[in-house]
C-alpha cells in the first residue's frame, strides 16, 4: 500500500463514519465505496459498525448471495405443485357462489367456470412431493427445496403485486429486497456491482425498474441490469476510436488531475471520484468477463442448455451462479411469460404453458445441481415464484377453448432451497380446489423476514428513516418462516 | 417570543411559577426536555404505541390520568407524577424506558424540576411563527460582510473559533452564479470581461444580467418539477404518454416573470378557484395533476383516484409545509402531534376534483401554439363575421380559444366528439396505447358514456370504427340498461391492425328516437355469442342534427369548419372542482385503506398549525392559508430550499422534515430572519430573495478547505468556507453541451428525446423515437421524462424517478456516474465536437489550445501542471493513434484531442460547482 492510498482509506474511513452517524448526504458515495467494495478487503475500521441499527448483519448469516427466480406474470400453482383431484372433477361445472362473494379479480365476471388441471402430476424424490409433468427436471431436484404451497399476497394486479413482492409496498418508491440487502450487508467483490438483475422472456416487466430500485436509499443500491446482448451494462463500452489502453491513459490523467484538484482544494469527495474511475476501468474488463459464458466447459452448457450471446432465461441462471461465484450479493432473475389468461391460443395453461416450462425446467435444475456440486448451495438461497397464483376457475375472456386462469392473490406456490433451508420440506395446504390457505399459510411479508433472516437480518430491525419515520420492507408485518428452515 | 406564545396554552398556576421561577434558572421543554422525550420515550409512547395509555405528544393526552389510574405528570408536583417515579424505579420490570439503559441522574433531574416548574409545554419550534424581531447579531471584528446574512454566518463562525475564507476568485465566483442562477457556463469572453470591469458594482451587475436572462427560469423549474413530480407518463404499468409540458413551461416562466411565491402557490394549489381563472391560471393546476394514473386493464379506477388524491395531501404538506403526512393515513403521526383524523381533514380539501383516473385525464385545458392560436382564431373571427346574429359569438378573444371554437360549432350543428373524450366508462374499455386517440373494447358488453349531450334536435348519430369480429352498439339514455333509443351492427373491416392502427376505418349512422333536452347518453358494445378481446375501435362520434345552422351558409363557410376540426389543440389535465350537487364526502379510512372508510370529517387543517376561519373552507382558502402571515413554515421550507439550492445544504437539512424529527437548524435565528424578510421585505419575491444571498460574503467565500476547517466544520455546513457540491445532472448535461458549442438554446415547446441506448424497452414496447435535428441538444429540462424508465444518465447523476414528490436529491459518487461520462454516446458526441473546434481555432498550438480550452472547465486560467498532463495525454495518443492505434480512427489528431476533451469533461472541477 503506498502513500496516497493509505491517506485514501483513512479520510474515506473518516468520512463513510461521520457521513453516516450525521445522515449528511454528501458522503454517502463514500459510505457505499466502503459498504459495495470489498468489505473483508479493507481494514475493518472502514466497515460501518455493526452496531448501528440496519448496517452490518444481526447474527450470522447462512446465505452469503441469494438468486431470487421471478417468473413474472403469475405461474400457476395448479399446473405445478398444487395437485387437486377434486378441482378434475369439478372441470366444467359452475364455480360455487360462496367463493366469489366480495372478492376481486382482474377480468372474472359473472359466474365462471372451474378449470381442471391441465398437467398430469406424479410424486417424486424421498419427500414424495407432487410435481407436474411440466418440470420434469425440476421433479428430480425437489428433494434440494422447501415448497411453500399456500403464498397468498395482497394484490391482484401485475405491477403492484410485482412490487409488493420485491419491495413490500403495493406503492412505487420503495428499496427493493436486493437494495436493501447490499445496504445491509455490502458486497464480496470489488470489480463487481453487489445487486445484478437479469431478465428473460421478451419486454420489459411490468413494475419496471422500480422492481430493482433503490426507492429512498441511495442510488449506490439499485440494482444493476446486465444485458446479455448489447452492453452487458450501460455505457461500460469505449467508443469505438478509444481501446483498453487508451482509456487506461486517459483515467490515469483525469486521476492525475483531480489528485492535483484535492491537493488544492482537500475536498474528500475528489479521493472517492479517483476510486470511482479506477473501479468503473476494472468494470470495463471484469463485468464483460463475467458475463461471458463462452469460456464453460460444453457439458455445462448442455447441462444448463445455454446458447452464447442470446437473452434466455438459460443463459441468465448460468450467469446467476458466476456471479454467486465472484461474490455478488443478490442476483435477481426475470422471466417474463407467465400471464396465462388464456386470451388466445398458446397463452393458458395448457400447451402454453407447457411450453413455457420448457425454457425453465432444465435451466433450473441445472443451476441446483451445478450449485451443489460446487459446494455453492449450502451458501446461496434460491428462490422461485410468480407475484401471485392462478385462479382454479376457468378465464373465458376471449371464449372458452383457451384454458385461462386468473390472477389469484389467496394462494399459490413458491420454493426456497439452499443456505440451510430444510430439503424436501413441503410447507402449507391448500383447500380442495386450490383456492385457498387452509394450512401454514404464508404471506408475502413472511417470505421476505425469511430471506432476510438467512442474510443474517432481524427483518425488524433492518431500517432507514425516512420522511419521518423508520422503513423497513415487511412495513409492520411478516414472521420468519421457521417451519422451513433448519 | 416565547413568553408571548406560552401565554395562551398556561394554566394559571403554571403561570404563576414561570413568573416566580428565576428566568436563567427555567427548564425550556423544547430546549431540555423534548431531546430526552424524542430520544427514550416517544416510540413507545407516542402516536403509534401509546404504552400504558400514556402518550406525550400531546399536552392534553400526556396530563391525563393513564391506564393505572395515575397521572403521569401532575404539574407543579414531580413527587406525585408517576412519569418521575418509573423512571426511578428500583425495579428493572418498572423502571423506564423498559430494557433499556436507565436515563441519567442529570436527565431525571431535569424532568423533575420541569414538573416542579408548572410541566410547561412548548411547540415544537417549526409551529412557532417566525419572529419578526429578530435583531441581527454583530458582526466578528476583522470580517467583511456584505449584508445581514454574513452576520448570522461569521458570529456562529466565531463561537467555533473559525474565520471565514476570503472571496473567491472572480473567474470561480463568474462560474458559481453562472452555474447556480442559469445552470450554463460563462464562456471565455465573459470570464475576460468580468475580470476586466473594475466598478465597484461590477459582481452585482453580472447577478442581475443573470437574473434576467431568460434561462433563469429553466434552472430553477428543475428542482420544482422534482417536488412537482413532473413527468411525460402517467406510470404504473402501462405508463403511458401524458401531455402536460405546459406545466412545466408555466412553471419555467414563472420563475422568469419572478411570480411572487404567493401567487405562486396560490395558483398550482387552487388556480382553477381564482375569479376570472384564466388560461395560465388553470395551466398551474396540473402541478397535482403529475400524480400517477393507472391504464392497467382490469383496475378499480376509485381505488387509483383515491391513491391520487392522498398523494396530493402528502406532497402539498411536504412541499409547503416540509411536513411529513403520508404515515398520519393509517394513524396518527407517531413522532408530531398530527391526529389521524387531520390527514382526512386535509384530504376533504382535494377530495371534490373531477378527475377520476380516467384514461383521458379530464378535466383538461385545451392551448394552442402561437402559430395554430393564429390561425384558429382567424378563421374563427372569419367565420363569426359571416354568421347571422343568432349564431354568432359575441366576439373572438384570445383567452380559451379552443372552447369558442368548440361553442361555435356547436352553434352551427357540426357536433364532432372525440371516443376517448367520454365522461364515464366500464372497466374494460381502454385506449389504443400508441396514440391514445382512440378507444378499443378489451371485453365484451363494456360502454362509454357522455353528460348532459343535448339530443332535442339530433335525429342520428354516426360512429367512425374500425372491428376485426365485427359488434353491435346500442344507444341508451341515462343508464346502460336506459331506454334504448338506437343501435347498430359494426361490420368487419380488416383482419388485423399492423402496428396497432388500423387500416381502415368505416361509418356507422345510426338513426335515433326523438329525446328532449339534454340527458346521459351510454354507447353500449356488444357481441352476441362468443366472447372477443377486441370487438371494436372507436375514433369519434358525430351527432347529426335535423336541420343544423350550418347547412343553411355557404360552402366556404362549412369548408372552414372542416379546417377548423384538424387543427390538434395542446390538452393539458387540470384541477376542476364537482358542483355542488356532486360533491363527495370525505371519510377516514381505518389503517389507511381505502375501503375500509370511518366517521365522515370536514375539510379543515391539521389542529397543531392554527385553523382557517372562513365557514366551508375550499382548496383556496387552504392555498391562502398557506402563505398567510399565520402560517409558520411557508417562508421558512421556501427559504431553505433556495438556500440549499445555492449551497448544496439546506440551514434545515432534511428539507423534507421539520418536524420533530428532523435535523435542527444549524442557523435557527438565520432561517427566521430569512423567512420573514422573505415574506415581509421581499414581498415573496423569489429573484430578490437569491439576490440577497448570492451578494452576501458567505456565498462568495473561496471553497478552498483545510485541516482545522475540516475537522470543526466537516461538510461545511456552517459555511466556513464557499460551497463545493457536484451540480446536479441536468447541470451536467447542459455543460457539457455548452462547453462543446451544440447547445441548443431554445426555450419552452414540447419535451424532446434525445440520444438513448436503443435497446431499452418498456412494457408497452419501442417508446424512445429519438429527436432530429438541434432538439437533440436541448437542455435537459426539456429532456422526455418516462417515470418506468427515466433518461438512465440523468437517474446515474441522482435524479429522482418522479413518481412521487422528492424535497432532496441525495448525492452519490458512483463508478456508474464516470462511465456515463466516459462513454455515454451523448458527452462523447459533445468531446468531439469540442476537440474539433479546439484543432480549428488553434492549428499548430495544440497546447495553447488545451490551456485555453481547458479554462472553460476551471474557470481560472488553468496551472500549467494540468495543462501538462491534457498535453501529455495528447501527444502519447496521438503517437498510439499513428502506430499500434492506426485502425481505431482514421484522423489521428482529433482521435487525440477527443480523448483530450472527453477526460476534460470527467474533472472533478467539470461536474462540481466551486
Amino acid at each position: 500500500m503506498n502513500i496516497w492510498e493509505e491517506a485514501f482509506i483513512r479520510k474515506a474511513q473518516y468520512n463513510s463514519r461521520r457521513h453516516f452517524l450525521k445522515k449528511c448526504t454528501s458522503g454517502l458515495g463514500a459510505l457505499a465505496l466502503s459498504s459495495l467494495m470489498g468489505c473483508g478487503e479493507q481494514p475493518t475500521g472502514a466497515k460501518v459498525s455493526p452496531g448501528l441499527a440496519g448496517k452490518g448483519p444481526h447474527f450470522a448469516p447462512k446465505a452469503k448471495s441469494v438468486i431470487f427466480l421471478h417468473m413474472a406474470g403469475g405461474p400457476s400453482h395448479l399446473e405445478l405443485f398444487d395437485f387437486k383431484p377434486t378441482l378434475q372433477e369439478l372441470h366444467g361445472k359452475a364455480t360455487p357462489k360462496s367463493l366469489m362473494e366480495g372478492k376481486e379479480f382482474a377480468f372474472l365476471k359473472g359466474t365462471p367456470k372451474l378449470l381442471g388441471p391441465q398437467a398430469r402430476f406424479a410424486r417424486h424424490g424421498q419427500s414424495g412431493a407432487y410435481v407436474s409433468d411440466y418440470m420434469p427436471e425440476f421433479a428430480q431436484m425437489v428433494d434440494e427445496v422447501s415448497l411453500l404451497k399456500a403464498m397468498h399476497t395482497n394484490e391482484f394486479n401485475h405491477a403492484p403485486a410485482q412490487l409488493f413482492m420485491h419491495t413490500g409496498s403495493p406503492r412505487l418508491g420503495k428499496p427493493s429486497i436486493g437494495a436493501w440487502s447490499v445496504y445491509g450487508l455490502g458486497s464480496e467483490n470489488k470489480d463487481l456491482p453487489g445487486y445484478v438483475v437479469l431478465t428473460s422472456g421478451g419486454g420489459a416487466i411490468s413494475a419496471g425498474k422500480s422492481a430493482w430500485g433503490s426507492g429512498f436509499l441511495p442510488t449506490v443500491y439499485q440494482g444493476v441490469q446486465c444485458r446479455s446482448e448489447g452492453d452487458p451494462v450501460l455505457f461500460l463500452s469505449n467508443p469505438k476510436s478509444i481501446d483498453a489502453p487508451l482509456r487506461k491513459k486517459s483515467i490515469e490523467a483525469i486521476n492525475r488531475i483531480n489528485q492535483m484538484e484535492y491537493e488544492q482544494s482537500m475536498d474528500p469527495e475528489i479521493l472517492t471520484r479517483i476510486s470511482q474511475y479506477e473501479l468503473a476501468f476494472r468494470m470495463q474488463s471484469s463485468v464483460p468477463e463475467t458475463m461471458n459464458i463462452n469460456d464453460e466447459p460444453e457439458y455445462i452448457h448442455q447441462m444448463y442448455g445455454t446458447s452464447p450471446g442470446k437473452a434466455s432465461f438459460a443463459n441468465n441462471c448460468l450467469l446467476a451462479r458466476r456471479l454467486v461465484e465472484k461474490g455478488v450479493r443478490f442476483i435477481q432473475l426475470f422471466d417474463n411469460r407467465w400471464d396465462t389468461h388464456g386470451v388466445g391460443a398458446g397463452n393458458g395453461v395448457g400447451e402454453g404453458m407447457r411450453r413455457s416450462c420448457k425454457a425453465i425446467d432444465q435451466p433450473i435444475a441445472a443451476l441446483l445441481k451445478d450449485l451443489k456440486q460446487r459446494g455453492l448451495l449450502e451458501e446461496t438461497l434460491v428462490v422461485w415464484g410468480g407475484e401471485f397464483g392462478r385462479t382454479p376457475m376457468m378465464e373465458a375472456r376471449t371464449g372458452e377453448g383457451f384454458d385461462g386462469r386468473d390472477h389469484h392473490l389467496e394462494a399459490f406456490t413458491m420454493w426456497m432451497a439452499g443456505a440451510g433451508v430444510q430439503k424436501g420440506k413441503v410447507h402449507g395446504v391448500t383447500d380442495e380446489i386450490g383456492y385457498y390457505g387452509i394450512e401454514g399459510r404464508t404471506h408475502v411479508h413472511d417470505l421476505q423476514a425469511t430471506i432476510l433472516e438467512r442474510l443474517g437480518f432481524d427483518h425488524e430491525q433492518l431500517t432507514y428513516e425516512f420522511q419521518g419515520r423508520n422503513f423497513r420492507l415487511t412495513d409492520v408485518h411478516g414472521k420468519v418462516i421457521r417451519e422451513i428452515l433448519s | 417570543m416565547k413568553s408571548r406564545n406560552l401565554l395562551f396554552v398556561l394554566p394559571i398556576l403554571a403561570l404563576a411559577i414561570y413568573w416566580s421561577w428565576p428566568k436563567d434558572d427555567l427548564v425550556s421543554y423544547n430546549r431540555d426536555i423534548r431531546p430526552i422525550v424524542n430520544n427514550k420515550c416517544i416510540s413507545c409512547h407516542g402516536g403509534v404505541k401509546q404504552s400504558g395509555g400514556f402518550s406525550l405528544l400531546f399536552e392534553s393526552e400526556a396530563k391525563m390520568a393513564t391506564e393505572s389510574g395515575k397521572p403521569a405528570i401532575v404539574p407543579g408536583d414531580a413527587g406525585a407524577s408517576e412519569m418521575v417515579k418509573r423512571l426511578s424505579h428500583h425495579d428493572p420490570e418498572m423502571r423506564m424506558p423498559l430494557g433499556k439503559e436507565p436515563l441519567s441522574d442529570q436527565e431525571i433531574e431535569l424532568i423533575k424540576k420541569w414538573i416542579n416548574q408548572g410541566a410547561i409545554w412548548e411547540k415544537h419550534w417549526a409551529y412557532i411563527p417566525p419572529d419578526g424581531d429578530i435583531v441581527p447579531p454583530s458582526l466578528p471584528e476583522e470580517v467583511d460582510a456584505n449584508n445581514k446574512i454574513d452576520h448570522f454566518i461569521f458570529s456562529k463562525l466565531k463561537e467555533m473559533e473559525l474565520r471565514p475564507n476570503p472571496e473567491a476568485s472572480r473567474e470561480i465566483l463568474l462560474r458559481r452564479l453562472a452555474l447556480d442562477i442559469t445552470g450554463i457556463p460563462p464562456s471565455l469572453e465573459d470570464y475576460a470581461s468580468f475580470k476586466e470591469d473594475d466598478s465597484p458594482d461590477a459582481y452585482e451587475k453580472v447577478v442581475d444580467q443573470l437574473l434576467d436572462s431568460p434561462h433563469f427560469g429553466e434552472k430553477w423549474a428543475a428542482f420544482w418539477m422534482d417536488l412537482a413530480r413532473y413527468a411525460d407518463s402517467k406510470g404504473y404499468e402501462k405508463d403511458l404518454h401524458r401531455e402536460i409540458w405546459k406545466y412545466r413551461d408555466w412553471l419555467i416562466e414563472a420563475f422568469n416573470d419572478d411570480m411572487p411565491y404567493d401567487a405562486f402557490s396560490i395558483a398550482q394549489i387552487a388556480g382553477d378557484l381564482l375569479p376570472n381563472a384564466g388560461e395560465k391560471d388553470l395551466l398551474a393546476t396540473a402541478f397535482h395533476r403529475n400524480t400517477m394514473a393507472n391504464d392497467e386493464g382490469g383496475t378499480n379506477d376509485e381505488e387509483f383516484r383515491v391513491a391520487a388524491v392522498m398523494e396530493r395531501v402528502g406532497t402539498t404538506f411536504e412541499v409547503w409545509q416540509g411536513t411529513t403526512m403520508a404515515c398520519v393515513q393509517c394513524h396518527s403521526h407517531p413522532y408530531d402531534p398530527i391526529r389521524h383524523e387531520d390527514f382526512y381533514k386535509s384530504m376533504a380539501f382535494f377530495n371534490n376534483t373531477r378527475d377520476k383516473d380516467l384514461y383521458n385525464e379530464q378535466p383538461k385545458v385545451f392551448t394552442y401554439e402561437p402559430a395554430e392560436k393564429e390561425k384558429v382564431k382567424k378563421l374563427l373571427s372569419w367565420v363569426n363575421d359571416r354568421l347571422q346574429p343568432e349564431n354568432k359569438l359575441n366576439a373572438v378573444s384570445d383567452e380559451f380559444l379552443h372552447q369558442q371554437k368548440e361553442e361555435l360549432l356547436y352553434r352551427l350543428g357540426h357536433r364532432r366528439v372525440e371516443a376517448e373524450e367520454f365522461q364515464d366508462k366500464s372497466r374494460f374499455i381502454e385506449l389504443v396505447a400508441h396514440d391514445q386517440a382512440s378507444i378499443w373494447q378489451v371485453q365484451d358488453s363494456s360502454w362509454i358514456m357522455f353528460e348532459q349531450v343535448d339530443l332535442a334536435e339530433v335525429e342520428a348519430i354516426s360512429l367512425k370504427y374500425a372491428s376485426l369480429t365485427g359488434a353491435r352498439v346500442e344507444i341508451r339514455l341515462d343508464s346502460m340498461l336506459g331506454e334504448k333509443i338506437g343501435a347498430g351492427v359494426f361490420e368487419v373491416t380488416g383482419k388485423g391492425f399492423p402496428g396497432n392502427r388500423p387500416e381502415q376505418w368505416k361509418t356507422l349512422h345510426i338513426p335515433i328516437k326523438p329525446v328532449n333536452g339534454k340527458r346521459d347518453v351510454f354507447y353500449y358494445f356488444k357481441k352476441d355469442r362468443i366472447f372477443a378481446q377486441d370487438l371494436v375501435r372507436v375514433d369519434w362520434l358525430y351527432y347529426h342534427e335535423k336541420s343544423a345552422a350550418k347547412d343553411r351558409y355557404p360552402v366556404a363557410v362549412q369548408q372552414k369548419l372542416d379546417e377548423l376540426l384538424t387543427v390538434n389543440p395542446i390538452q393539458t389535465p387540470i384541477l376542476r372542482d364537482l358542483p355542488a350537487n356532486k360533491s363527495r364526502q370525505t371519510r377516514i379510512f381505518e389503517r389507511g385503506d381505502w375501503r375500509s372508510t370511518g366517521k365522515e370529517v370536514e375539510a379543515g387543517i391539521p389542529e397543531i398549525m392554527g385553523s382557517i376561519s372562513e365557514p366551508d373552507p375550499d382548496r383556496m382558502d387552504l392555498a391562502r392559508w398557506l402563505v398567510s402571515e399565520e402560517n409558520p413554515l411557508t417562508a421558512r421550507v421556501m427559504v431553505n430550499r433556495i438556500w440549499e439550492q445555492l449551497f448544496g445544504f439546506g440551514i434545515v437539512e432534511s428539507m423534507e422534515d421539520f418536524g420533530s424529527q428532523g435535523i435542527p437548524p444549524t442557523h435557527p435565528e438565520l432561517l427566521d430572519y430569512l423567512a420573514v424578510t422573505f415574506r415581509e421585505d421581499l414581498n415573496w419575491s423569489m429573484k430578490s430573495l437569491i439576490k440577497m444571498i448570492v451578494m452576501s460574503s458567505s456565498y462568495r467565500q473561496s471553497s478552498l478547505s483545510s485541516d482545522e476547517k475540516l475537522n470543526k466544520d466537516p461538510y461545511n455546513k456552517y459555511l466556513s468556507r464557499g460551497s463545493r457540491t457536484r451540480l446536479p445532472a441536468e447541470t451536467i448535461r447542459d455543460q457539457a453541451l455548452a462547453l462543446s458549442g451544440l447547445l441548443n438554446k431554445k426555450l419552452y415547446g414540447p419535451s424532446v428525446m434525445p440520444y438513448q441506448p436503443e435497446n431499452i424497452i418498456s412494457f408497452g414496447g419501442r417508446f424512445w423515437f429519438e429527436s432530429e435535428g438541434p432538439d437533440k441538444y436541448r437542455r435537459a429540462v426539456y429532456t422526455y421524462w418516462k417515470r418506468t424508465h427515466p433518461y438512465p444518465s440523468m437517474v446515474t447523476f441522482d435524479s429522482p424517478s418522479r413518481e412521487v414528490c422528492t424535497s432532496r436529491r441525495v448525492r452519490t459518487n458512483t463508478p456508474l456516474q464516470s462511465l456515463v461520462l466516459l462513454n455515454d454516446p451523448v458527452y462523447v458526441e459533445a468531446a468531439s465536437a469540442w476537440a474539433q473546434r479546439i484543432l480549428e481555432e488553434s492549428g499548430k498550438d495544440i497546447k495553447g489550445g488545451i490551456q485555453k480550452n481547458l479554462q472553460l472547465v476551471t474557470a481560472k486560467p488553468p496551472e500549467q501542471e494540468k495543462v501538462d498532463v491534457l498535453h501529455q495525454l495528447y501527444e502519447e495518443s496521438l503517437a498510439y493513434y499513428k502506430k499500434e492505434g492506426k485502425d481505431l480512427d482514421s484522423n489521428p489528431q482529433l482521435a487525440a484531442m477527443r480523448l483530450v476533451s472527453n477526460a476534460m469533461l470527467n474533472l472533478d472541477e467539470f461536474i462540481t460547482r466551486r
